[in-house]
């Protein structure tokens, strides 16, 4: 199998050359679909090769020439799609922009990248644009896509698409030696020059331009693709912001290496019927997106009548019990995998087909910490998904676990020709054959990321398991430790806690001190329903929280969790020595947490002192005042006195060898 | 092997009027139901390509009015001339044949059909093979239903509704389903479309999209608009010309601008003390 594109005369070092080889190679086979008008459109490599042709010689009349930067502006649509590869073929350098920011963003990075050209989805975008014009002196032209709702306005930088690609089709009709040349200069790249720059999503200040190499990215696309077995039969359906590493990576990278069909939705809001429709191989969802569909699946079930309820139930127990070894290769008795081969046909099959995953042979989520349950709960129904961890500055990859050696606790070990170290601080570098070459027009910022021994720092603590798995347990600024010199990672034991269903917000302490304790916040829903099930009445959130039984399951949650920190090296002295169960909800409009529901540490710490004194003094309860602020406004005090608890700690165990699991 | 469809442009058909021509003129109708006066001896044009708005208090006669236009109510007295023939009795089918098509103040859609088949109802009248041909549902009847059904296509993707394309159109929202409603009878392709309310019940972001798609409509298909309705800063951003009814009379007639300086029209709607 050509998966990798290796053979057939020299190995192409750039997308385009890519394309020229796919669309010789796989030429009758689809590159692309788009719904369209309610049917699937496709477009063969050599179709598609074709179509990107007639754009780049468009854009060569208009004046772009090698070097030139090229936005990219909208949703996942084929013609967006084509002008990278079109922009790539000219040695001019695609720069997509999410389209959903707003025009002010969107100014800033179309200026600080000094675009000359803006290809946009529609109106709405080239409304934004327009309205910055003067931000943005180095644009000359907007290309759109969408006609709709552009009839009046003025049309002397303002291009239709198809226009550009009619006047790049003449040119090619008109002059043979058009098509050739455009030919040769792709062939005759080296594959050094800049083949895109993405803009980081700008969570911690300004966006930052990633600049990545034509040779690297397509090195790193062919490890991964290669990786993972991928060939010119993989489909995928590209749904997530043009903009974002991830779609650029997994779609278009991967997608021209391999060979494979990318599909675009018909609109974003159609994206879970079009999954369902297309029924992809490869797939790609960050956490919260599995939740949203496990949550919806239950949710669907709660209506079903009482027999399929049971068989949704039973099966899923037989899927628990034997699902992830079967899809492992691990040993499973006979019985197991009769039931479990039932299940398939009255169960997991069809569930799997609802939700589009029927074929899929890699899934994979990144982005934050996925719960166990939840992973497994997929796992278990025969889809293989796996984590990665990656970010923009390594053109994605850094780990990623293979088949069949897959853990919820970890994003495996290094990707294929990727390095990782991790410094005396606990903070994950690496080197890796996608890394960028530098921020677009920011040395100094270029310089704090990159090592002079050019590794790249992640700014994330991590650690590496007894197996060779990375664990990324926080932010590296965050990471702190304690008087024991142990390791403390307040992240990574709250998320941890977080995992129960009854836990709804944990606040850890720990950095300079003898021992790690914790806040928590029961979730009102689910210990609320425990309370029903089991007789005991509650008159408010503050009696539920502060119940004697409640602190038991509490207590339970936390023995579990220090149980799992004693089995690593690296974190077994920071167990849970103290906990207590806060009186009241944290809560964003009493600036506890940020609006994004984050939680606001050092205004908790200061608001909240007495009870962490008491975490630390011995004291077994303590008497607390609070301003609060209720739904409509009004501020009242809530007045308590909590109780605090010890916690069991264990011994840490040594690391175990492998075959002791 | 190429499967692409060719985009197909929707518009109103050409009746030899030019923009800005009058297309329909109602002259002194009056109707009456027993005693009560719905409306009395109104008057008022309709010009090619405009968008004209209808607007009163409530009970002013507006949804009357636009029953008398498409021939659901007969008025007493009074001459109605649509694209230069003039008619007193006319039955909404014949309205229909004619170009006039419209949307209802109270959603009237087939709730059980999905949206994609309620839209293509509004193409019932453009079918030109019988009901045993399409029964059959072979040769020029089967070409017929896949030249609809891109028409159809073309007014999903135009009112952006490619996701409930399948889905029964009683399990949508509300403002969905004005969507789909105004969908069926753009399926008509009319050259005059008469909406009733279409923003009723809607929120701010729901009447934005709706005043795009209703402006979209008018400058995209060269469709004529008439339209009653009650948000007052909806009507003066997008009509040209608004006509103000009240107790079944007329008391304004002009550009927003005229109408918003009308005393007439002030005191209908703030109420004057007497």
């Amino acid at each position: 199998m050509e998966a990798t594109g290796v053979t057939a005369g020299g190995k192409p070092v750039t997308f385009p050359q890519y394309l020229l080889l796919n669309a010789k190679r796989f030429a009758a086979r689809p590159a692309m679909r788009f719904k369209d008008y309610g049917i699937w459109q496709s477009w063969s490599w050599s179709e598609q090769r074709d179509e990107i042709r007639d754009l780049a010689l468009g854009l060569k009349a208009m004046g772009i020439s090698e070097g030139d930067r090229i936005a990219i502006v909208g949703s996942n649509r084929p013609r967006l799609y084509w002008a990278f590869c079109a922009a790539q073929s000219l040695k001019a350098v695609p720069v997509p922009v999410y389209a959903d920011s707003v025009a002010e963003e969107m100014a800033y990075v179309l200026n600080h990248a000094g675009v000359r050209f803006a290809i946009v989805q529609d109106q709405e975008q080239v409304d934004k644009i327009q309205s910055m014009a003067a931000e943005i002196p180095q644009l000359t032209d907007i290309i759109f896509d969408e006609p709709r709702g552009l009839r009046d306005y003025d049309r002397a930088h303002l291009h239709d698409f198809g226009d550009v690609q009619d006047k790049g089709r003449g040119i090619a009709e008109a002059n043979k030696s058009a098509v050739a040349d455009w030919e040769a200069a792709i062939r005759a790249s080296d594959g050094s020059e800049v083949s895109a720059i993405l803009y980081t999503s700008g969570t911690t200040g300004r966006s930052k331009g990633v600049m990545l190499t034509a040779s690297a990215s397509v090195k790193a696309a062919e490890d991964t693709a290669a990786f993972d077995h991928m060939s010119e039969h993989d489909e995928v359906l590209a749904y997530l912001p043009l903009a974002w590493v991830g779609d650029h990576y997994l779609n278009y990278a991967q997608g021209y290496v391999a060979g494979l069909c990318m599909s675009c939705p018909e609109s974003p809001d159609t994206v879970a019927q079009n999954l369902r429709e297309i029924g992809p191989t490869f797939y790609f969802a960050p956490p919260r997106v599995f939740e949203g569909l496990l949550t919806s699946v239950m949710i669907r079930m709660e209506d079903a009548s009482r027999p399929k309820k049971w068989l949704f139930h039973h099966y899923l127990g037989v899927a628990k019990a034997y699902g992830e070894k079967i899809l492992e290769g691990r040993p499973v008795p006979l019985s197991g995998r009769i039931s479990y081969w039932i299940g398939d046909k009255l169960i997991y099959g069809p569930l799997r087909n609802v939700l589009g995953f029927t074929r899929i042979r890699t899934a994979y989520t990144a982005g934050e910490a996925i719960g166990p349950d939840l992973f497994s709960f997929f796992r278990s129904l025969g889809i293989n998904l796996k984590q990665l961890y990656g970010q923009t500055e390594a053109f994605l990859y850094v780990t990623c676990q293979k088949d069949g050696d897959v853990r919820p606790d970890t994003v495996g070990p290094a990707a294929p020709d990727v390095q990782i170290r991790i410094t005396e601080s606990g903070e994950v570098q690496f080197r890796s054959p996608g890394m960028f070459s530098g921020y677009y027009g920011d040395e100094d910022k270029t310089r704090e990321t990159m090592t002079p021994d050019g590794w790249v720092m992640t700014g994330d603590a991590g650690i590496f398991d007894a197996h060779g798995h990375l664990k990324i347990i926080d932010r590296a600024k965050d990471v702190g430790k304690l008087t024991t010199g142990a390791l403390y990672a307040p992240k990574y034991i709250e998320n941890k806690l977080k995992f129960f269903p009854n836990i709804k917000e944990v606040v850890a302490f720990g950095d300079g001190r003898d021992f790690v304790s914790v806040f928590l916040n029961i979730d009102l829903t689910a210990v609320g329903n425990w309370a029903e099930r089991n007789n005991i009445s509650y008159g408010s959130y503050q009696e539920l929280a502060g119940l004697p039984q409640v602190y038991q399951m509490m207590a339970s949650h936390i023995d579990q969790v220090n149980r799992d920190l004693s089995a690593e090296p690296m974190m077994a002295g920071a167990q849970i020595r103290r906990f207590l169960v806060l009186h009241k909800e944290l809560d964003a409009d009493d600036g506890e947490l940020t609006r994004t529901q984050k939680v606001r540490r050092s205004f908790i710490a200061e608001r909240y002192g007495p009870l962490i004194e008491a975490l630390y003094n011995g004291a077994t309860e303590q008497f607390i005042e609070t301003e609060m602020t209720f739904e409509d406004g009004r501020t009242g005090v809530i007045r308590a006195t909590v109780t605090v608890a010890d916690a069991t700690v264990h011994p840490a165990v040594a690391a175990l060898p492998e075959a002791a699991e | 092997m190429n499967a692409r469809v060719k985009h197909v442009e929707l518009h109103a058909d050409d009746d030899g009027l030019s923009p800005g021509d009058v297309m329909l003129k109602i002259e002194n109708v009056s109707l009456s139901f027993g005693g009560v006066k719905a409306i009395s001896n109104i008057s008022f044009d309709i010009r090619k390509g405009e968008i004209r708005a209808i607007i009163g208090p409530n009970g002013a006669g507006k949804t009357s009015m636009l029953n008398v236009i498409n021939g659901f109510y007969h008025p007493q007295q009074g001459v109605i001339t649509f694209r230069g023939k003039a008619r007193s009795q006319m039955q909404p089918y014949e309205a229909a044949a004619s170009g006039i098509a419209r949307t209802f103040q109270n959603v009237a859609l087939f709730k059980g059909m999905s949206t994609l088949d309620n839209i293509m109802s509004g193409r019932t009248l453009k079918m030109h093979r019988n009901f045993f041909w399409q029964m059959i549902n072979v040769g020029p009847a089967r070409n017929e239903e896949i030249e609809h059904r891109l028409k159809v296509e073309e007014i999903i993707d135009f009112l952006e509704i490619q996701h409930i394309r399948k889905t029964p159109v009683g399990k949508l929202p509300y403002g969905l389903q004005k969507r789909v409603e105004l969908g069926r009878a753009l399926a008509m392709e009319p050259d005059l479309l008469l909406l009733d309310e279409p923003m009723a019940g809607m929120n701010l972001e729901e009447k934005e999209d709706m005043s795009r798609f209703i402006l979209d409509v008018n400058s995209q298909m060269g469709t004529t608009i008439a339209l009653i309705e009650h948000d007052m800063g909806v009507v003066m951003d997008i009509s040209d010309r608004v006509v103000v009814l009240d107790y079944g009379r007329k008391i304004g007639d002009g550009t927003p601008q005229d109408v918003k300086n009308n005393q007439d029209v002030i005191d209908a709607y703030l109420g004057v003390s007497h």
